[in-house]
């Protein structure tokens, strides 16, 4: 049963993929979402025996590589870490099949995308389930692969194209990184197993090796590398740059790949190595960091982007700062919780901003949107379900996971504790004004698009409603029913069971008061605030906008990240890859080489063609010459 | 002595070659002619099969050993296959047929003479991949020359004279100073057969020297950077099916021949050299990886990806581990399939739109879909991606290599990233984006050779991605026992 939710999706690819013509459309579209949702059903029940019968397995399928004494199987680790990553997976990732048949009933490719969403789940599953480093690793570039296929799923769009390649190039150095540290993992304990590799780790602890002529800790050195591809996967600050591109692919794509399950990834791995990171101080707290400034960066680009799948990509990354700052402080549990509900929500608003794009024909510009909520109820009311959640409005479930992760970090006491909960509350209060902004400017106001008519505008078919209602459930819900369950008193020993694991406890304080009520009531605030600015008084924003120029031009232009990287990276590689070329392979190698040799002896035998003259005197004049100096030779001598 | 069936699969080939010789070389024979060839080729493919099938993975020694007399005193014709040669003799049966389907568009003129030297071709090789007598190994590896000269002398493109001379020139001139090399061990130990010298050792004061006049000859081969130039003219001048022969099984003789001699006979030497194996390697994948992601030429693209990959080979064979000689081995297998696929790809859209430019082509995805997949597929071998048969060699050899020297590998593994941005790039100018040139509306999708072959191709290296068992099996032994020696002859000197 265990090994069947995995080889259904990929059962479910090569049927669309490879007979997608044979059995038409509709077929393909109802064998992948059928056999994802079986996927899905059987995960829940994989989920269910965990935490109830404490289940744990570690079925190994087949062998893949056994070179020496490496030994890489394909298998499957079940235990609450993998079952949790399997149904949110398999869920999210059926919704989504569901409500493609809907969105992409226009397309003439139907077979393809349901075919890549199939190999995404599978691949996705792969790297859950994986009991070792290098079918994680599969499971990561594989996953990679299917977000390049479907990031360039409209072939035609150049910019589709480029997002796609930039996507697979950034997370490629990422996976730089990662392989690395799976190197190094090898080279200390020469195994690649979770379960061996965790045990050897305290044995370690003390051991420093000499990298690229930098001293470091063994544990630290690991550490660092593996979060390097944690970054790629997860789009973390300096190698986020793909994610906000990454929204060229269908909106689908976006809310499976780039919200709910890729991303996330990252966050998954640090929490996998709990055992290897409670080891290394320096890891963590660069891991807090880069998450709190993963979180404000994107937040503070979200607040002035027009469009809206990039508004919620910058949103998503802010969001898995904040999961990775949660690990940062030990809090892994917390983050997962995090990554969890926000499976639910985030993939509700772009589902939702989905059938907003839906219902105006392709329009992604905020700009262009406005009064229609009347027009669109279902989407409407389902949006700012989603928007509450994520903004941790009280008891839905972002109000859960968000400020628990807030709380932890200040529990943590540390410098970087503290720091990462200041701005994790500042964070929060951005998230929600951008999130309301986004909600404001799509369905109030006043109508602005100039391309269709506001009679056009139409709500969603019920195929795309459901699964948005189903999400909605999980993002109203999800917070208050497994809050217990993940983060509850006792929750590292009863239901994680060593998946996670902690040298020291987390802290069971409890924060002041004035400390937990401080983030809700900022969230709340911010509502009638954002309705001020972006509905009543909309010369606001502008006017701030002009005063504060340099500033507007620096969020609306991302930081200039990615001109930084053009100019710095992919500039540079394109003209040491020509000057390579024609300098050293064309100039110095062939022109001192074969060519100039050949030219060389083209010369030598141009003089010696001279004298062949067939004149006899200058033959017997040479003759002469050479037997004086031979003669002259033989009596010096 | 059993059925001799090394020199069978030596001799087969050129048989049939004998065979189409006699054969009037008419037009409407063509059909007869081609078929006479794959024949041939199959009946070995199916031999090699069969060998593969009685070897005995659990030793090291040599099997199927055939010694005859060849010169008095001399040179005695001695062949025998361990785990590490018979893999190669598998790619080059297998490679040869589909280089015998492929020319159906490519080859319009001199079919019969184009299939003779391919043919030969395939009897040198084998030659090369199990003679045991350093005479007959030479003999066979300059002979491989000849009819890849000939074939992009005279079936070529526009350039071709220029190629085939910098082609010979270069291989030439390392190949002499192997010959010296030859005979010098002749004068030192009294004889040639690669089993005696094995055992006995060379002793170590002339290894330094024997070692580089070996390594001139198969650094050009490989080739390494900086003498890798004349690949990528070969293969722009080459017809499909000679680019094919050449960057499939031609590349990969001095790979062979690095593991069997360097490692085997000179031990200590390989020692002392590592580290200029280690750097040209690192040199060579940064370089021409940055090389190819500026041509404009696919063919050419192709060829200096090979050099890159087969950097990643050299290093993996010098870290003398396991996994890196394992790794290099299952490399070389790997790029054989895979280039060999990529540039009949190449072969594909050259046939119909007579060009190699990528910027001709853009936007054939609709078009030509199976080759849209296929190529994809390819392509994404070439870039390592795992469950391909190209992740499973780069791990192994980047493993090996990082266990070895940090730095080399961190290098090494960065050319990664730039393996993934050229690769993608090359595909996506030419499969994807907008239809520009209106002429590629005429193009038509694989037909069914083409089809076949390229999933002949695609096969195996999804197959040895996911399970590459079967491979490492038949090496490892003779892998982990070549190590033993070299470990043993290192420290006892």
């Amino acid at each position: 049963m265990e090994i069947s939710i995995i080889a259904l999706p990929l059962i479910a690819s090569i049927i669309a993929g490879f007979f997608g013509k044979l059995i038409g459309d509709r077929n393909s579209e109802i064998i992948t979402s059928l056999l994802v949702t079986v996927s899905a059903i059987l995960s829940a029940i994989v989920l269910y025996e965990v935490i109830i019968n404490q289940y744990q397995d570690n079925i190994i399928i087949a062998t893949w590589i056994s070179s020496g004494t490496l030994e890489v199987n394909w298998s499957m680790k079940i235990d609450s870490l993998s079952a949790i990553m399997l149904v949110v997976v398999t869920s999210v990732s059926s919704l989504v099949h569901i409500y493609s048949i809907g969105y992409m009933s226009h397309d003439p490719h139907k077979p393809r995308f349901m075919a890549y969403l199939s190999l995404f789940t599978f691949a996705m599953l792969m790297l859950v389930s994986s009991d070792n480093f290098v079918q994680l690793f599969f499971g990561w570039e594989g996953v990679g692969l299917c977000s390049y296929f479907l990031i360039g799923f409209w072939f035609k769009k150049e910019s589709a194209n480029k997002a796609a390649i930039k996507a697979f190039v950034v997370n490629r150095v990422g996976d730089f990184g990662f392989a690395l540290g799976i190197f190094l993992i090898f080279y200390l304990f020469g195994t690649v197993n979770y379960s061996e590799v965790f045990e050897l780790i305290p044995t370690i602890v003390d051991k420093n090796l000499i990298f690229l002529g930098i001293e470091f800790n063994s544990i630290d050195l690991i550490c660092l590398l593996l979060f390097i591809g944690a970054m790629g996967k997860s789009a973390q600050l300096l190698l986020h740059t793909w994610l906000p591109d990454a929204m060229e692919g269908p909106t689908p794509v976006s809310a499976l790949i780039h919200a709910a399950t890729m991303v996330t990834a990252g966050v998954f791995l640090v929490v996998r190595c709990s055992p290897i990171y409670e080891y290394s101080e320096l890891a963590l707290n660069i891991i807090t960091i880069i998450g709190m400034s993963t979180a404000f960066f994107a937040a503070t680009v979200a607040l002035v982007q027009t469009d809206i799948k990039k508004i919620i990509a910058y949103s998503t990354c802010s969001q898995l700062g904040y999961m990775f700052f949660a690990t940062g402080v030990g809090a892994y549990n917390v983050a997962m919780f995090h990554l969890f509900t926000h499976a639910f929500f985030k993939a509700l608003l772009f589902l939702g901003s989905g059938s907003v794009i839906h219902a105006f024909k392709d329009e992604q510009n905020i700009n262009n949107m406005g009064g229609v909520w009347k027009k669109l109820p279902y989407t409407y009311g389902l949006m700012i379900i989603g928007t509450l959640a994520l903004t941790g409005f009280p008891f839905l479930s972002g109000f859960y996971s968000k400020d628990a992760i807030i709380e932890f970090a200040y529990l943590k006491g540390n410098t970087s504790g503290l720091y990462a909960s200041g701005i994790g509350i500042i964070t929060a209060l951005l998230t929600s004004i951008y999130s309301w902004r986004l909600i404001f400017k799509t369905f109030h106001g006043d109508y602005n698009n100039k391309k269709i008519k506001i009679e056009e505008t139409h709500e969603s078919p019920l195929v795309m409603l459901i699964p948005l209602f189903l999400l909605s459930i999980g993002a109203i819900f999800a917070g208050y029913l497994f809050k217990e369950l993940f983060i509850g008193y006792g929750s590292i020993n009863n239901f994680w069971q060593g998946s996670i694991f902690l040298i020291k406890p987390l802290s069971t304080e409890h924060p002041p008061l004035w400390f937990l009520i401080l983030t809700p009531v900022l969230v709340i605030l911010s509502i009638p605030i954002a309705y001020y600015l972006f509905v009543k008084n909309k010369n606001l924003p502008k006017q701030i906008a002009e005063v504060n120029k340099p500033l507007y031009n620096f969020l609306l232009n991302k930081w200039y990240f990615d001109e930084l990287y053009d100019s710095i990276i992919v500039k540079p590689s394109k003209n040491f890859g020509l000057f390579l070329w024609k300098f050293f392979d064309i100039r110095l190698i062939d022109g001192f080489g074969p060519d100039g040799i050949s030219i060389l002896i083209k010369k030598i035998s141009l003089k010696a063609k001279k004298f062949q003259s067939g004149f006899i005197y200058q033959y017997a004049f040479v003759m002469l010459l050479g037997f004086s100096a031979l003669l002259t030779f033989l009596i010096v001598k | 002595m059993n059925f001799p069936i090394l020199s069978s699969l030596i001799l087969l080939p050129s048989i049939g070659a004998l065979f189409l010789f006699f054969t009037k070389s008419k037009q409407e024979n063509n059909i007869t002619i081609k078929y006479v060839a794959l024949f041939t080729s199959l009946v070995n493919f199916f031999l090699s099969i069969y060998l593969w099938i009685l070897f005995d993975q659990s030793t090291s020694e040599f099997q199927f050993i055939e010694d005859r007399i060849w010169i008095e005193g001399l040179v005695n014709y001695k062949v025998g296959v361990d785990g590490i040669s018979i893999l190669f003799i598998l790619l080059t049966t297998f490679i040869t047929p589909i280089c015998i389907i492929s020319v159906n568009n490519s080859i319009k003129t001199r079919l019969s003479e184009f299939l003779i030297a391919v043919l030969i071709m395939e009897t040198f090789m084998i030659g090369v991949f199990c003679s045991l007598d350093l005479i007959v190994f030479y003999l066979f590896f300059e002979a491989g020359l000849i009819p890849m000269f000939l074939i992009i002398g005279i079936w070529g493109g526009s350039r071709r004279v220029y190629s085939a001379f910098k082609f010979f020139l270069f291989t030439l001139l390392g190949s002499v100073l192997m010959l010296v090399a030859i005979i010098s061990i002749y004068w030192i130990t009294g004889t040639t057969d690669f089993i005696h010298l094995y055992e006995l050792g060379i002793d170590a004061k002339y290894q330094n020297f024997l070692w580089l006049a070996f390594f001139s000859s198969f650094a050009v081969k490989t080739p390494m950077w900086p003498v890798h130039t004349w690949l990528p003219d070969a293969h722009v001048e080459a017809p499909t099916a000679g680019s094919v022969l050449l960057a499939a099984i031609l590349l990969k003789m001095a790979g062979y021949g690095f593991i069997r001699f360097s490692l085997g006979l000179f031990p200590i030497a390989s020692d002392t050299f590592t580290p200029l194996i280690y750097s040209m390697s690192v040199i060579a994948i940064i370089f021409t990886s940055f090389i190819a992601l500026m041509q404009e030429d696919m063919k050419k693209l192709i060829a200096y990806s090979s050099v890159a990959h087969m950097g990643y080979v050299t290093l993996g064979i010098f870290t003398i581990q396991q996994q890196g000689i394992e790794g290099s081995i299952i490399q070389m297998i790997s790029h054989g399939l895979v280039s060999a696929a990529l540039f009949l790809c190449v072969g594909v859209v050259y046939d119909r739109m007579h060009s190699r430019l990528i910027e001709t082509y853009g936007g054939i995805v609709t078009i030509v879909p199976k080759y849209a997949v296929l190529f994809m597929l390819f392509t994404l071998a070439a870039l390592g991606l795992p469950g391909t048969s190209g992740f499973v060699g780069e791990f192994l050899i980047l493993m090996a290599a990082f266990k070895d020297n940090f730095l080399v590998a961190v290098i090494a593994c960065f050319g990664v990233i730039i393996g993934a941005a050229y690769m993608l790039w090359l595909y996506k100018r030419v499969i994807f984006g907008k239809l520009v040139n209106l002429d590629l509306k005429q193009m038509i999708d694989l037909n069914k050779s083409e089809l076949f072959i390229l999933s002949c191709l695609a096969v195996p290296t999804l197959f040895f991605g996911f399970y590459p068992e079967p491979l490492i099996n038949t090496i490892e032994v003779s892998i982990s026992d070549l190590i033993k020696v070299y470990n043993v002859n290192l420290t006892s000197n």
